[in-house]
């Protein structure tokens, strides 16, 4: 079958099998490698994108269900000024190390700053729960987004 | 420094393994055997063959090689299981299938019919070392191991089995090169060391696999062993088009090592002051199936079983027992870890039999430089664990909890503040850099020197694997540092240059960054040369003379560049003798660690509030991946000590999931404060010790004293369970050993 999306503000379009998901299309059929599968399960964040500017984990959506909506991705991110003072952020903290759950965190990190740009301590690490870094400990992450947080 | 992939990553701009592609890629996917002990009878791959989009299925009979693999100098595991042969852990390869579309693989898979003779699994791992199913005995004597004590404590302790869980699945795409030979892009810890596994199964001469490194989404150890190496490269060549192969989390599970498990009984004896006379110790670890590295994990356990203590008489056995279960092998920490859970404990019991404090008993027994280590090694170099404990006591303690988020049971809303009760506990670890026991230990650099644009442009090439640890940052810097040059490129690893040796053991900062330091130096001698006098240095892209002063552009002297390779070597090992007495190893690390818990006893509920952490370092190059080195290891041990454990019953793991396998949050986290110790190791390249792996081996024996202290409860097994916090169950040793002798 054939879906189409809006995707970081181009219309794309591609021939799917039944059961793909939305990170899957994405990432094999559309070529934006960017949202990461480290569980293809829901459970550690790394595929997160925004659904019509939801939060979502990509992984759990299927890409039929997903037909004709707005998705934006890790690879979106550079258009606004929250997306790039995030980015920014997670490189001068030292927020990132292998660096593959940072696309999902830039992802969420975007997606709660731009609903509370100057969020509290513990209100970071609730809005963070769903997002696993298994290198980082999340300390430099959480110092990221403050830091981003001062610059909007 | 920013790291210099980190823009990329942010951007998701950088490919990882699993993010390669290639034109007419097809999709590779395992059978594995769902039995952990079973003879295979029969196997036939017609049906999968015929089915739409599938373009080979193999098995043992296409592999045109050596049949077995593995990292021990036996290699034991095979490739893939064939008729007539033994399925020895639950998950083992039987074939492989490659298809157009990854849906249609999986299928393929599924239609492999495999017919297994069952037979009964070995899953006790004393009752194996018992019955001489063991991968490594070691037992080391010092002094008078019979030696006696006026204040002796027994324990016995547990640590379950702990999963690596580095982000990035498995993955790797191998692309035939159309003359018999195949380029082959994975995540790996070390890129020689798989590659002479490759080659050898190949039947191929190593030049024609060339081995390059792709994205790695974190290792820990996991990487250390083959995972799709070898099967990829089988389906490329067959197939004669690209093999991208990667692992689903629940596969990823069976398809790497593990964390050894242990079960550990210990006696200390001391004098009336609490200085140590003894210790007598037996440490039966499970090794799973094959050999992997358990052998070196047995003596780093034994080993550093002790402790970082001066102890004059030692009595200590250990061993890795074969099992039908899941290899086990390297993770960071590699042995260190679960020892030091059972001596810590070992240490705060005898602190309360003496009538000391834990700080107190610990400063007493504190090893020092120019002190032996239980092999009767001189610990030449730095040592400083007194002065970490004191440093570490003096940093701030964390305040009360507030809010719900910040109690035990977080926004499950469990607790109630009033209920909550705060406890402190302390450890200390020690671990080697490096490889040990005689293993030629070496790392490779090329550093060219070149003008382009006008100006000068060094580039860095080695086989080292970034694998997050941040060595792309070390080796620009030490490049830049001695060159005098802004512009540092780091050139792709592969096997196209010679060995580095593996990602691991805290080793690359001193082996590769040696080797780049070293190079380096070389290409700086030549371009003094070509300056003549009076130029004594590089700096600033200029070449300067004795005062600093500049008196030429270092690209004016590269009309012809300069490159220059060097191998670094670290000082030999020696081998244990009979009475695991030896140097076997090169350098130390060590820390100290306070960790504050509040436990809420009735519920069973914890949460870390804070873990206080000194560590020797050496010098730190750079200060910030130190700080982030030190964060991500207390994480994995606040993991260790509450809630990661790999659940196996009758040889199946059960939790092959991150819904099921627990990994600490952001919500988890305690609050980390880490200081540095600084102190110049003698014969480490810029005084740097390696840094990752203390901080895990100290956390979860310090995090689990906290919440002894907290509940009040014995707590001899790592993760504390719910119920045994809360006190409706208690571990009980499998059976009862003497400490020091073997399971008998
Ligand atoms: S890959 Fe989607 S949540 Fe893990
Ligand atoms: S940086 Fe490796 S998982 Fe987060």
């Amino acid at each position: 079958m054939r879906v189409s999306f809006e995707v970081n503000g181009r219309q794309l379009a591609a021939d799917v099998w039944e059961g793909e998901s939305l990170l899957y299309v994405l990432r094999e059929r559309l070529g934006l490698w960017g949202s990461k599968n480290a569980c293809e399960q829901g459970e550690c964040g790394s595929c997160s994108v925004l659904l019509d500017g939801q939060l979502v984990c990509a992984c759990l959506v299927l890409a039929a269900a997903a037909d004709g909506s707005r998705v934006r991705t890790v690879e979106g991110m550079e258009a606004d000024r929250v997306g790039r003072a995030v980015q920014e952020a997670m490189v001068e903290a030292g927020g990132v190390q292998c660096g593959f759950c940072t696309p999902g965190f830039v992802v969420s990190i975007a997606d709660l700053l731009s609903k509370d740009p100057h969020p509290g301590v513990l209100a970071v690490r609730e809005a963070l729960a769903g997002n696993i870094c298994r290198c980082t400990g999340y300390v430099r992450i959480f110092e990221a987004v403050q830091k981003a947080a001062s610059r909007l | 420094m920013p790291r210099p992939d980190a823009p990329a990553k942010v951007r998701g701009a950088f490919d990882f393994a699993s993010d390669l592609r290639a034109e007419g890629m097809l999709y590779g996917r395992t059978v594995r055997s769902p039995h952990p002990h079973a003879v295979v009878r029969r196997i036939d791959t017609a049906a999968a063959a015929a089915l739409p989009g599938v373009r080979a299925v193999l098995t043992a009979a296409d592999v045109p090689g050596k049949p077995f693999y593995g990292l021990d100098k036996v290699r034991d595991q095979p490739v893939l299981v064939g008729v007539g042969e033994t399925v020895r852990y639950a998950g083992e390869a039987i074939a492989v299938v490659a298809a157009d579309h990854p849906e249609q693989a999986r299928a393929a898979a599924a239609a492999v019919a495999v017919d297994y003779e069952v037979l009964e699994p070995l899953t006790d791992p004393v009752q194996a070392l018992a019955q001489g199913s063991s991968l490594r005995n070691l037992v080391i004597r010092r002094g008078n191991p019979e030696a006696v004590a006026e204040v002796v404590v027994k324990g016995f302790y547990e640590v379950g089995q702990q999963d690596q869980a580095p982000l990035g699945p498995e993955a790797g795409l191998a692309i035939p090169d159309g003359e018999g030979g195949v380029d082959l892009w994975i995540a790996t810890q070390a890129l020689h060391v798989d590659l002479r596994q490759v080659a050898d199964a190949l039947a191929l001469p190593p030049e024609r696999c060339r081995l390059r490194l792709a994205g790695v989404g974190g290792a820990f150890g996991a990487r250390e062993d083959l995972s799709m190496q070898i099967h990829g490269c089988l389906l490329a060549l067959r197939t004669g088009r690209p093999v991208k192969m990667w692992y689903g989390r629940d596969e990823s599970f069976v398809g790497h090592v593990h964390r050894h498990p242990a079960w550990m009984w210990y006696e200390h004896g001391a004098d009336r002051e609490g200085n140590l006379v003894y210790v007598r110790a037996t440490i039966v670890l499970d090794g799973g199936a094959y050999a992997s590295s358990s052998h070196a994990v047995v003596a780093n356990a034994a080993i550093f079983g002790c402790g970082p203590y001066r102890v004059p008489n030692v009595l200590m056995w250990c061993g890795a027992a074969r099992t039908n279960h899941v290899p086990n092998g390297a993770m960071r920490g590699f042995g260190a870890v679960q020892s030091c859970f059972a001596h810590e404990s070992q240490m705060d019991r005898l602190a309360a039999a003496v009538g000391i404090s834990p700080l107190e008993i610990r400063l007493r027994n504190a090893m020092r430089s120019g002190d032996r280590l239980i092999t009767g090694q001189v610990v030449s170099g730095a040592a400083p664990v007194a002065d970490l404990i004191r440093r570490c006591a003096e940093l701030p303690l964390p305040p009360p909890a507030e809010g719900r988020m910040a109690l035990p049971g977080g926004a499950g809303n469990l607790a109630e503040a009033a209920d909550i009760s705060r406890g402190e506990g302390w450890a200390l670890g020690y671990k080697n850099i490096a490889y040990s026991e005689g293993s030629d230990d070496y790392a490779t650099a090329r550093v060219r020197l070149e003008r382009r644009n006008g100006h000068a442009v060094a580039l860095v090439k080695t086989a080292a694997a970034e694998v997050g640890q941040g060595l792309v940052t070390v080796c620009q810097q030490i490049a830049r540092t001695e060159l005098g040059v802004e512009e540092v490129e780091l050139e792709p690893a592969d096997t196209l240059i010679g060995d580095a040796g593996s990602s691991s053991a805290s080793r690359q900062t001193w082996m590769t960054g040696g080797a780049v330091r070293e190079a380096a130096r070389l290409v700086a001698e030549e371009v003094l040369k070509r300056a003549g006098p009076p130029g004594r240095g590089l700096a600033g892209g200029q070449v300067v003379d004795d005062e600093g002063a500049p008196l030429a552009p270092l690209a004016l002297l590269l009309d012809e560049p300069i490159e220059r390779e060097f191998e670094h070597h670290h000082r030999q090992t020696g081998k244990l003798d009979e009475d695991g007495q030896g140097d076997a190893h090169v350098s130390f690390m060590f820390v100290a660690q306070r960790a504050v818990v509040d436990v809420d006893p009735e519920a069973g509920l914890a949460r870390v509030a804070q873990v206080a952490t000194v560590q020797d370092v050496g010098l730190a190059i750079n200060p910030l991946q130190v700080h982030g080195q030190i964060e991500g290891a207390v994480a994995q041990g606040v993991g260790l000590a509450t809630m990661e454990e790999i659940q196996t019953r009758e040889g199946l793991i059960r939790n092959a999931s991150f819904t099921d396998y627990l990994l600490p949050t952001a919500v988890d986290m305690p609050e980390i404060v880490s200081e540095l110790v600084e102190e110049a190791e003698p014969d480490a390249p810029y005084g740097a010790k390696g840094v990752g792996e203390p901080p895990l081996i100290a956390s979860p024996a310090a995090i689990c004293a906290a919440m002894r202290a907290a509940s009040g409860r014995e707590l001899c097994r790592i993760p504390v369970r719910p119920e045994e916090l809360s006190g409706v169950s208690e571990t009980k040793p499998p059976r009862e050993l003497i400490p020091g002798q073997p399971p008998a």
